[in-house]
């Protein structure tokens, strides 16, 4: 089990450009490592700041065209920076029918914002996914890497208020 | 986590280890397993979903001394030590926890498995899947070995013709006629693709078998490399799967060592390599030329076809792609012989499916029955029917790619010919069950606004269409239907499954489709009425308390964002319409249920 939590890992500062230097070794000569190089970057990064597209586009021989249309086709990619904890809510059609919409209603109204958005304080930042594949649980949510099932739209306030304080709460789901 | 080396000990506990059980909870009763088995007879295993989603988390407790099983369900860290001390230590079974025993296939939950035909599912939840060893034990790349030592590639596609297995990714194209086309395609390096990128809301039986049993996937993709002449597999997995990523890597690597992939495979001159692809989140990437676009490293988007894949596929070289479920029965095929595949099913649909039960369903999980099973069986005897007090109203079958089915229609067998002819498709195997509370316009607009937003905006009647749709529904939704929209709603989705690139487009209407063709009266009273007979839409419903019952407990003023409610301590209270944004939490709230949506 871990020791550390790894929802709380830091992500590398976007003028260190290190990691970069190693993700563009790692695909160098290598057919359609676009979208590879661009996951890379954000885990490395938590997203895909500007600078980082400019360089990685220079330095590997593509249009900053090429990856910005890349990076805004595809939904795991997010050109802002997220908070402490991304909140997934699943909307999945199992989720949709056991009351989802309720349940990203509840997180928008206890959090104060939208979804999208990140609250101001950079804790949370609201997400709606499409299914996670884990239906028989429906509603779920993941807030950081803890994953709560069969939800209530009156569950959200105490789990979120968990996140305030008690710093090592996202270890226990975490396996590794 | 297993002792191997050391002497066998008399119990091994396996636990559900994928991502629905982890979902519940089952790291924490890991970790209690661990911390606590120490001091008792037993060795700790793990394996992926066994299907019983609804009682995860779920530990099989194995006698090697009986050869008796007893598996638990609903577990937590806390019942752990219960279970470890009483029938580890004592041998006492724990009745009440019971899921299902191997010596008494009608106790429990039995029936859940014993109205199902496993073939793709045979080794989930029974084999570690981070163990080659404990797949090899069960005759595990013997079918590969078979095909690439004894068979020639012209036998191995002769075979899984005869076996009539038809593509389960949704379209249903019989797999030996794909992979002959891929064959005789020219050209010497050829490419086969594993399509792992599981999109349907609602569907996860690749995950699954992902998760619980890696190996068969790799075995099925040795076996198609050899037979049409690939020497490169790729698999393309959502990236939203990172357990199944994980597994998928431990199983290559175990599978390179032991010389199954790499150069001169089962001592063989036949080179196969797989590299896994990682998808960025895109639904249209399950469309195969968008797939190939996206592996290529470009926006997903699909392009017309001729030339199909199997004569230029990735990279402009012959291409033959198959979906998980497909490849895990490939092993079985060969290892049992297709005639012996071709046995289950029905006249064009043979073998068995697998299904995603989920929704208003009594046990959620995995289903997998012979081919011409009715809807029926499915649902009520493998699935045990909708949930307490709940009236069964609809099968959501296919995502969003398919349709609703009403009661009358329970009837109709799981064939690929017969759901197409009710207008829903086989797809690629989610069954979401509907009761009355669910609202079918509120579906259809659900399903439009996946579709919307996953279109790729390539072609017109997709892009626009698709949002001309969405925005009439959402209006009915809102109570601000025209008469006029039905018709609307029935031109736009003819001209768009005609006009469209691609299949996402071509079969998008088919949720309107369906609901517009059984529950017509919906839209009718969504539309002519303002009402939501289902209390769903927020526009069309007033939330009222039931003064017989309500205690006055307070509980709902308490919860409510808006102050909507009031009334006297142990009173009766009530709900102020004009104020109310009928978000619901009250519903949810209230120990007595006696606030309703109508």
């Amino acid at each position: 089990m871990a020791e550390e939590c790894a929802c709380r890992q830091r992500f590398a500062p976007v003028d260190d450009l290190a990691p970069l230097e190693e993700i563009l070794n790692r695909y160098r000569g290598e057919r359609g490592a676009v979208i590879p190089m661009l996951q890379d970057a954000q885990e490395a990064y938590g997203y895909l700041d500007e600078r980082i597209m400019r360089e990685m586009a220079r330095r590997a021989g593509y249009q900053l065209s090429q990856l910005y249309g890349v990076a805004t086709f595809y939904t795991q990619f997010r050109l802002q920076p997220i908070g402490e904890y991304l909140i997934k809510v699943c909307h999945g059609t199992a989720c949709h029918v056991a009351g989802a919409p309720l349940i990203t209603e509840e997180v928008c109204n206890q959090l104060g914002i939208k979804e999208g958005q990140t609250t101001p304080d950079g804790k949370f930042t609201l997400e709606s996914v499409m299914c996670v594949g884990a239906c028989s649980l429906s509603p779920i949510m993941i807030v950081g890497e803890d994953t709560y099932g069969k939800l209530k739209p009156t569950s959200i306030r105490k789990i979120l208020k968990g996140y305030y304080g008690e710093q090592e709460k996202g270890a226990e789901a975490e396996d590794e | 986590m297993s002792k191997s080396g050391v002497k066998e000990a008399r119990y091994k506990l396996v636990l559900g280890y994928g991502t629905c059980g982890i979902a519940a909870g089952a790291a924490a009763v890991k970790e209690a397993l661990e911390a606590g088995a120490g001091s008792y007879d037993v060795d700790l295993d793990i394996a992926g979903c066994m299907g019983f989603c609804y009682r995860e988390p779920i530990v099989e407790v194995i006698d090697r001394q009986t050869g008796c099983s007893v598996t638990y369900g609903d577990l937590d860290a806390k019942k752990v030590s219960r279970l470890l001390e009483e029938h580890v230590g004592k041998g006492a079974v724990i009745e009440d926890w019971v899921v299902r025993k191997s010596d008494d296939a009608a106790c429990g939950e039995g029936d859940f498995l014993a109205n199902q035909h496993r073939i793709v599912l045979r080794h989930c939840g029974l084999l570690n899947p981070e163990s080659i060893e404990e797949y090899i034990e069960q005759g595990g790349y013997e079918a590969a070995r078979k095909a690439l030592t004894t068979m020639s590639p012209e036998e191995v596609i002769e075979e899984v013709g005869k076996s009539g297995i038809r593509g389960r990714g949704g379209a249903g194209f019989p797999t030996g006629t794909k992979w002959g086309f891929a064959r005789r395609a020219a050209g010497d390096v050829k490419y086969l693709i594993c399509n792992a990128d599981e999109g349907d809301p609602g569907a996860f039986m690749d995950r699954s078998v992902l998760e619980g049993d890696p190996h068969a996937v790799i075995e099925g993709m040795i076996i198609a490399g050899y037979a049409i002449g690939a020497r490169q597999g790729y698999i393309y997995c959502r990236a939203e799967y990172p357990l199944a990523l994980k597994r998928l890597d431990i199983a290559i690597a175990a599978c390179r060592e032991r010389g199954f992939l790499g150069r001169g495979i089962f001592g063989t001159d036949w080179d196969f390599d797989i590299t896994i692809k990682k998808g960025a989140g895109a639904f249209v990437c399950g469309e195969e030329t968008a797939l190939i676009a996206s592996i290529e490293g470009k926006r997903g988007m699909p392009r017309p076809r001729p030339p199909f894949p199997a004569n230029q596929g990735l990279w402009g070289k012959p291409t033959n792609i198959n979906n998980v479920e497909t490849l895990a029965a490939i092993p079985w095929i060969i290892e049992h012989g297709g005639e012996e595949y071709a046995k289950l099913g029905t006249e064009k649909s043979k073998g068995t499916k697998v299904f995603c039960l989920a929704g208003k369903v009594r046990r959620s999980g995995l289903a997998e029955v012979p081919m011409g099973y009715t809807l029926r069986q499915v649902i009520f005897d493998v699935g045990g029917g909708v949930r307490e007090g709940k009236r069964f109203k609809a099968v959501q079958m296919g995502g969003p790619s398919g349709g609703c089915l009403p009661a009358e229609l329970l009837d109709t067998p799981v064939d690929y010919e017969a759901i197409t002819a009710t207008g829903a498709i086989m797809g690629s195997g989610g069954m979401i069950v509907a009761d009355d509370s669910t609202c079918m316009v509120d579906l259809a607009r659900y399903f439009l606004s996946f579709t919307q937003e996953e279109s790729c905006g390539k072609c017109v009647p997709c892009r626009i269409g698709t949002k001309r749709m969405l925005e009439i529904l959402t209006r009915i939704c809102e109570g601000k239907g025209e008469p006029e929209d039905i018709e609307r709603l029935q031109v736009l989705a003819t001209d768009i499954k005609a006009a469209s690139l691609c299949a996402l487009g071509g079969t998008a209407p088919n949720p309107v489709l369906t609901t517009l063709r059984y529950f017509r009266n919906e839209y009718e009273d969504h539309i002519l009425n303002h009402r939501c007979t289902a209390g769903v839409c927020p526009a069309l419903i007033t939330l009222s308390i039931d003064p017989e019952t309500c205690t006055g407990c307070g509980a709902c003023v308490k919860v409510c964002p808006v102050e909507a409610i009031s009334g006297e301590k142990k009173q009766p209270h009530s709900i102020d319409a004009d104020k109310c944004i009928r978000c619901k939490l009250c519903m949810s709230r209230c120990p007595s249920s006696s606030i309703a949506a109508s």
